[in-house]
C-alpha cells in the first residue's frame, strides 16, 4: 500500500525547518555586496578578507590550540579515569560524580573554574581555557569510553595475564586495543565541544587571548557582516568534515575488533 | 605433583568450595565432573590465580602457588568463552605468551608454526577469530595455552560450546594432544560421558565438596555416595539397610547386592540398568516383578521401564537391541549379587 504523501510534510517542515539557516548563511557567504540579507552576485571576496583578518587568525589560532590540547588531555585523562572506574571502584556515587561535568550548565562550570583560578591566584591566558575545556571534554571521554568498557569481556585481560603478561602490557596490548573505537568518539567529541565553546572561554579567556567564538562574538556586536558567513562556512565545512571521519574512523575499527 | 589442601571459598552465603583437597599426579588427565553451579569453575580460577581461597594451601611441584601473581604461574587456563583477542590474528594470538617471555623472534614463529600444525590450523594463522568456526576457535585457545608448555593446563568446560559432532572429534583430538605434549591436563566439565572417556581419574564435586575420586570404571562400577550413585550415568537406586546379602529394600524386600558395610547401615543399593535381568512370564525366579511401562528403542539399546508394587519410580532395564517385550507385558527382573552397589547413606 502506498503511503499518502501528506505524511511526509511534517517529516520535510522540521528538515527545512533545521537546515534553513544553515543553506541561507552557506548561500549568502559567496554574495559579491556588503549588506549580509540581500544577495547582489557571486564572488569568494569575503573569503579573502576573512583570511586577511589578523584578529580571526589568532583566535583561530587560539582555538586549535586549546582544542588540540585540551582533546589530547582530556582523552589521556577521560580514559584512565574510565577504566579506573569499572575496574577498580565499586562506588555508584564516584561513578556518577565522575560524568557530572559533562551535564553541568557551562555557566556553573565556568564561574566555578574561574573562582578556582582566582583561589590559586592562576593568571588567566589560553592555558586557563584549555585546562577548562579539558575538564568538560574529559567527563565526555570518561562516558563514551566507559559505555564501551562495561560492554568489554573481563576473560580478556585475564586471558593477557594467564599468558604471563603484567598488568600494564595487558593494559597496553589488551584493553587500550578493544577501546580504541570509543577513545577516537570521546576525543572528536572533546575535539568539536572545544572548538565552538563560548561560556566557559569567555569566562576563563584573558583579554588578549580570545578563542574564535569570542572573536566572532565580538565582531558580531557591531552587526552580522558576510565575512562571518564566511568564517560560519568554513566552520561547518571543518564540523561535516570531522563527522565524517568520525563514522568511518568507528566503523573502521569496529569492522577490526 | 599438585597439591590441593583444605581449599574453601564463600561468595557471600553461598558456598563455592568447603574444604576440598586432591592431589593430581604428573602427565594426569584429570577431570573435574559436578553439576553445574558446584564450584568447579571457582577451583580452576583458584589455580590460576583470578581467585584467591578463603583458607587452604595449594602447592605445584611443592612449591606454593597462591602467593604468586596470576602472570608467574607455570599454569595455563583455557577459558569457557575461549577469551581469543579479537584484534590479533591466529599466530598473533598463539604468540602471545611466548612473546611475553622475551624469547627471540625465530623461537617464537618456529614454536607457533609447530604447535598449529599440531592441531590443524596452519592454513588459518593469519584469520581473526570472528572468521573461525567453534571448533576452529576452541583449537586456538588450546594452541595458544599449549604453546607455553606449561607444567599444569587447566580447561574449563573446553568442549561445551561445540555441538555434538564436532565434540566427539575434539575429545579425542584433546586426549590425542594431551598424549602428545605430555602436559597435565586438569579439564572441568559437567558432562559424565565427556569426563569418562577423556579422563585418566575424575573428581565428582557437588555443592563444592568432593564426593569421589576415581578412574572411570571404578567411579562407574563402585560409586561411594548416593550422589556419585545417581549422578555417574544412569541407575536404579533402591533405599533401605545394609544386610548380609545385600540390601533390605523399603516395601520391597531382601535385594542382592555386595558390599562390606555392617548390617543395618542405612544404604542405597545401585543396579544399573545395563546389568539387570529382564524374563518374560510369570516363571517366579525374579528378585522383582512388574508390569512393562514403556519401551524406547535407541539403536544400539532399548530402554525398558518397569513398574513394580511398592515402589514410585520405575525401574529402568537397558537390553541390547531391540526387544520383543512390549509395554504392559509382566516381567520378571534379577541381577548377579556383584551387580548391586551397596551405597552408605
Ligand atoms: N565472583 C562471584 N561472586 C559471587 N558468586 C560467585 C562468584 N563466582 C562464583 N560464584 C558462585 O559460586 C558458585 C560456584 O560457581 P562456579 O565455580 O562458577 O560453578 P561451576 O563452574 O561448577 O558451574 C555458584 O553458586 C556461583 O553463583
Ligand atoms: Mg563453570
Amino acid at each position: 500500500m502506498r503511503r499518502p504523501r501528506l505524511l511526509y510534510v511534517p517529516f520535510w517542515a522540521t528538515y527545512l525547518f533545521l537546515y534553513a539557516p544553515i543553506a541561507v548563511l552557506v548561500f549568502m557567504s559567496f554574495n559579491s555586496g556588503d549588506s549580509p540579507y540581500s544577495f547582489e552576485g557571486f564572488s569568494l571576496k569575503w573569503y579573502g578578507e576573512l583570511a586577511g583578518n589578523a584578529e580571526i587568525r589568532h583566535g583561530l589560532v587560539n582555538t586549535l590550540v586549546v582544542a588540540l590540547g585540551s582533546t589530547i588531555l582530556a582523552t589521556v585523562l577521560g580514559t584512565l579515569l574510565a577504566v579506573g572506574m569499572a575496574r577498580h571502584s565499586r562506588s555508584k556515587l564516584l561513578d556518577a560524580v565522575s560524568v557530572l561535568p559533562a551535564v553541568l550548565p557551562d555557566l556553573v562550570l565556568a564561574i566555578g573554574l574561574l573562582v578556582f583560578y582566582g583561589m590559586i591566584k592562576m593568571t588567566l591566558g589560553l592555558h586557563s581555557v584549555l585546562l577548562a575545556h579539558t575538564v568538560f571534554g574529559m567527563a565526555f571521554v570518561a562516558a563514551v569510553v566507559r559505555t564501551r568498557l562495561t560492554h568489554a569481556d573481563t576473560s580478556l585481560e585475564e586471558a593477557s595475564r594467564d599468558l604471563g603478561a603484567g598488568p600494564v602490557t595487558t593494559f597496553l596490548r589488551i584493553t587500550l586495543p578493544q577501546l580504541t573505537p570509543g577513545i577516537a568518539a570521546g576525543a572528536l567529541l572533546a575535539f568539536t565541544l572545544s572548538v565552538d565553546e563560548f561560556v566557559i572561554a569567555f569566562f576563563t579567556a584573558a583579554p588578549t587571548e580570545p578563542t574564535l567564538p569570542i572573536v566572532i562574538y565580538s565582531m558580531v556586536r557591531f552587526g552580522v557582516t558576510p565575512e562571518i558567513n564566511a568564517l560560519a562556512t568554513l566552520l561547518l565545512a571543518v564540523s561535516f568534515t570531522v563527522v565524517i571521519v568520525a563514522q568511518r574512523m568507528t566503523r573502521l575499527t569496529e569492522s577490526l575488533s | 605433583m599438585l597439591q590441593i589442601t583444605g581449599v574453601s571459598r564463600r561468595f557471600g552465603d553461598v558456598t563455592a568450595l568447603a574444604d576440598v583437597s586432591l592431589e593430581i599426579r604428573q602427565g594426569e588427565f584429570f577431570a573435574l565432573l559436578g553439576p553445574s553451579g558446584c564450584g568447579k569453575t571457582t577451583l580452576l580460577r583458584i589455580l590460576a590465580g583470578f581467585e584467591s581461597p578463603d583458607s587452604g594451601a595449594v602447592t605445584l611441584d611443592g612449591e606454593d602457588l597462591l602467593g604468586r601473581p596470576a602472570h608467574r604461574r607455570p599454569v595455563n587456563l583455557m577459558f569457557q568463552s575461549y577469551a581469543l583477542f579479537p584484534h590479533m590474528t591466529v599466530a598473533k594470538n598463539v604468540a602471545y605468551g611466548l612473546e611475553r617471555e622475551k624469547l627471540p623472534k625465530a623461537e617464537v614463529r618456529s614454536r607457533v608454526a609447530e604447535v598449529l600444525e599440531k592441531v590443524g590450523l596452519t592454513s588459518m594463522a593469519g584469520r581473526r577469530p570472528q572468521q573461525l568456526s567453534g571448533g576452529q576457535r576452541q583449537r586456538v585457545a588450546l594452541a595458544r595455552a599449549i604453546v607455553k608448555r606449561p607444567r599444569l593446563l587447566l580447561l574449563d568446560e573446553p568442549l561445551s560450546a561445540l555441538d555434538k559432532k564436532v565434540r566427539a572429534e575434539m575429545q579425542l583430538e584433546l586426549k590425542r594432544l594431551q598424549h602428545e605434549v605430555g602436559i597435565t591436563f586438569v579439564v572441568v566439565t559437567h558432562d559424565q560421558e565427556e569426563a569418562m572417556s577423556l579422563a585418566d581419574r575424575i573428581a565428582v564435586f557437588s555443592a563444592g565438596q568432593v564426593e569421589q575420586v576415581d578412574a572411570p570404571v571404578a567411579l562407574y562400577e563402585r560409586p561411594r555416595t548416593p550422589f556419585v550413585a545417581g549422578f555417574v550415568g544412569a541407575n536404579n537406586l533402591f533405599s533401605g539397610r545394609a544386610c548380609s546379602v545385600g540390601l533390605a529394600a523399603d516395601g520391597l524386600g531382601v535385594l542382592p547386592g555386595s558390599s562390606d558395610l555392617p548390617d543395618g547401615t542405612p544404604a542405597l543399593l545401585a543396579v544399573r540398568p545395563e546389568r539387570l535381568r529382564l524374563d518374560g512370564g510369570q516363571n517366579g525366579e525374579g528378585v522383582l516383578k512388574g508390569e512393562v511401562a514403556d519401551v524406547s528403542f535407541y539403536g544400539g539399546v532399548s530402554h525398558v521401564s518397569v513398574t513394580v508394587p511398592g515402589r514410585a519410580e520405575p525401574v529402568l532395564a537397558a537390553t541390547q537391541g531391540a526387544t520383543p517385550i512390549r509395554a504392559g507385558a509382566r516381567v520378571s527382573l534379577s541381577w548377579a549379587a556383584g551387580d548391586g552397589v551397596l551405597v552408605p547413606q
